[in-house]
């Protein structure tokens, strides 16, 4: 958080001046507000009732209006002499903004900083500056000793001069110590009271996650295509045209030893194989017509291709992100996989509508139930991949069934 | 017989156009994308066009859409689709208008040469010519309507049927005679109740019902 670390530094190093220099240049800044504060009771001393209460609310609606100026000023301070960044609060300056500002506890947590931790700030950096200049003027008695003529000093060396000279060096000692004391102090205060608040930070430590997280999500789709779309215009073509060549080999070459033809009708039937695996795998993957026709159109595809009677029903009147069209589409098929493999069910029903700007995915099957997401099938995943847009997921599946799997998928309208 | 075949991957089409000429045809144009094979069409007037579904520019549906302008423009020109995958919603938008001269199938069909020729002729010759992948899976799938009072024979002879084959070509397959294909049929449209009235068209009728576009 801050970059202060141990305390004790030699007054030469570089650190023992970067500190004072800071805690220096703070005193004026933090001066400013409990000046204003109390430059009424300089001019004139209130005395009626209403005298005094002016003089403490005019002072204070200043720097309410000038907190966001004074805290600019330090966080200026903080990053040109420690490089510390103090995160600025979301509040505006401007004069739309005023009432807004007056309202958060960001402003009323800044003017503590400028009106309590300020002037204690303040006398730690004049303490840090007088300590330094004492512990000059101390440490060098002996200096002055030789400087001046012996007429000047009647008592010759005394014992105080060296008492004052140890006490000055170890002035000197101190000061670096006083100097990243009230440093330490400063960030401290800056950071809590200065920054935006810890629940503010969290909140918008979750909208970056979720932001970086949707781009993460898209990302991987995006990917899926890209590799569904190079299968299928590389090797996919490729293993057609190779097993098209051997298809016309095998039926129009007629002068081939027996054997050879053997091997061109092995590799036929093997490149056939390979293409229907490969088919298999694309297909998986994200299909084409999810993209041209939508989701109801490529469900209809999954469901005619189960082993068993699917009934489907999508009412999507208004066509969602790809992504969540992807998500709905992996949700569907994953799930007609499970039924087919485990559930030994005789029919299943997939009903998909969209409900204000919800995708909402019901999936039932008649079969055995006891369908577990913690038991390694592909359930864990699909409830994931709906997490990871912002869905829910939620099983029913008793022993005996049957097996009800609910998806909401969050659509912007 | 002059044929126009569009399909993007230059290694395919030099296949296809092989393929196609082995069987005799002439390829008159073969093109990239579905503005060029519009445009073939346009200019060369084929008997029937092969089209990939995919192709340039989005490589999604620009075939199946290319198809159906060409279905709707020159309904004489016979239309064979090959599909990556086979999916339900294109095959039932190129069936929807009418079933004669039109085919729909799995581009890896292209590697059983003699099979994929012989859906070709039969897409050329006016007749229709599905996936056995699509008929499986549509047969799979209806199972609670009047399809349900056929047998596992009739059901049989139904998915060929809608494969676009003859009597003379169901009963080959199923090694059965002729006439035991005649009768399986006139079971299947005495009880999918299509009357006689209809004679002609029962077959297609048939199909459609099959297919659940009809």
């Amino acid at each position: 958080m801050t970059s202060t670390g141990a305390l004790t530094h030699a007054p030469w190093s570089a650190r023992a001046w970067r500190d004072t220099t800071f805690v220096a240049a703070g005193v004026p800044v933090q001066l400013a507000a409990f000046v204003v504060l109390m430059s009424p009771w300089t001019v004139w001393v209130p005395v009626t009732t209403t005298e005094i209460l002016l003089a403490l609310v005019v002072p204070l609606a200043l720097i309410l209006v000038g907190a966001h100026a004074l805290t600019a000023a330090q966080r200026r301070r903080f990053w040109a002499l420690l490089g510390m960044d103090v995160p600025a609060t979301a509040e505006s300056l401007s004069w739309r903004g005023v009432t807004a500002s007056v309202r958060s506890e960001a402003t009323w947590r800044q003017v503590g900083y400028h009106l309590v931790a300020g002037p204690v700030l303040a006398a730690g950096g004049v303490l840090t500056v007088l300590t330094w200049a004492a512990g000059f003027a101390l440490a060098t008695v002996f200096g002055y000793g030789w400087a001046f003529p012996r007429s000047l000093r009647p008592g010759g060396w005394t014992g105080r001069d060296a008492y004052l000279t140890l006490a000055g060096l170890l002035l000197l000692l101190a000061a670096p110590w006083v100097a990243a004391g009230v440093t330490r102090l400063d960030s401290r205060l800056a950071a809590s009271l200065l920054g935006p608040s810890r629940a503010k930070e969290l909140q918008r430590r979750v909208e970056d996650l979720t932001e970086s997280r949707a781009g993460v999500v898209d990302a991987a789709d995006t990917e899926r295509r890209r590799i569904e779309r190079d299968l299928h215009d590389g090797a996919q073509q490729r293993l057609v045209s190779l097993a098209l060549n051997l298809g016309l080999a095998r039926e129009t070459l007629t002068d081939v030893p027996d054997d050879a033809m053997r091997v061109i009708v092995e590799a036929h039937e093997e490149a056939k194989e390979a293409l229907t695996e490969l088919r298999d795998l694309v297909r998986g993957l994200h299909p084409a017509v999810l993209d041209a026709r939508g989701l109801d159109a490529a469900l209809s595809g999954i469901a005619a291709r189960a082993p068993l009677p699917v009934r489907l029903r999508v009412d999507v009147p208004e066509r969602a992100s790809p992504t969540v069209e992807a998500v709905a589409y992996f949700v569907a098929s994953e799930a007609l996989t499970n039924v087919s493999r485990h559930a030994r069910a005789s029919h299943m029903e997939i009903t998909v509508e969209r409900l204000d700007g919800v995708l909402r995915m019901v999936l039932s099957d008649d079969g055995v139930g006891g369908a577990d997401p913690s038991g390694g099938t592909g359930l864990a995943g699909l409830a994931r991949r709906v997490r990871s847009v912002d869905g829910t997921f939620r099983i029913t599946s008793p022993p005996g069934g049957p097996t009800i799997i609910t998806a909401e998928l969050p659509c912007e309208s | 017989m002059r044929i126009v075949i569009a399909e993007d991957s230059v290694l395919l089409r030099v296949g296809l156009i092989k393929l196609v000429e082995t069987a005799g045809y002439e390829v008159a144009a073969a093109v990239g994308d579905a503005a060029g094979l519009l445009t073939a069409v346009e200019e060369h007037r084929p008997d029937a066009v092969i089209v990939d579904v995919r192709m340039p520019p989005a490589f999604t549906d620009e075939g199946v859409r290319a198809a159906l302008v060409i279905r709707r423009q020159w309904p004489e020109i016979a239309v064979l689709v090959l599909s990556q995958y086979v999916e339900e919603r294109y095959a039932a938008e190129l069936l929807s208008a009418n079933t004669s001269g039109v085919g729909y199938l799995l581009k890896d069909r292209v590697a059983d040469v003699s099979a994929f020729l012989d859906a070709l002729r039969r897409v050329i010759a006016g007749g229709t010519a599905l996936d056995p992948e699509v008929v499986s899976q549509l047969l799979l799938r209806r199972r609670s309507d009047p399809l349900d009072r056929l047998t596992p024979r009739e059901r049989d002879v139904l998915a060929l049927m809608a494969e676009g084959r003859s009597n003379a070509g169901i009963a080959e397959k199923l090694v059965v005679g002729d006439s035991a294909v005649a009768k399986h049929i006139n079971n299947i449209f005495a009880k999918l109740d299509l009357s006689a009235a209809d004679a002609d068209h029962r077959r297609v009728l048939a199909v459609l019902r099959f297919l659940s576009v009809g």
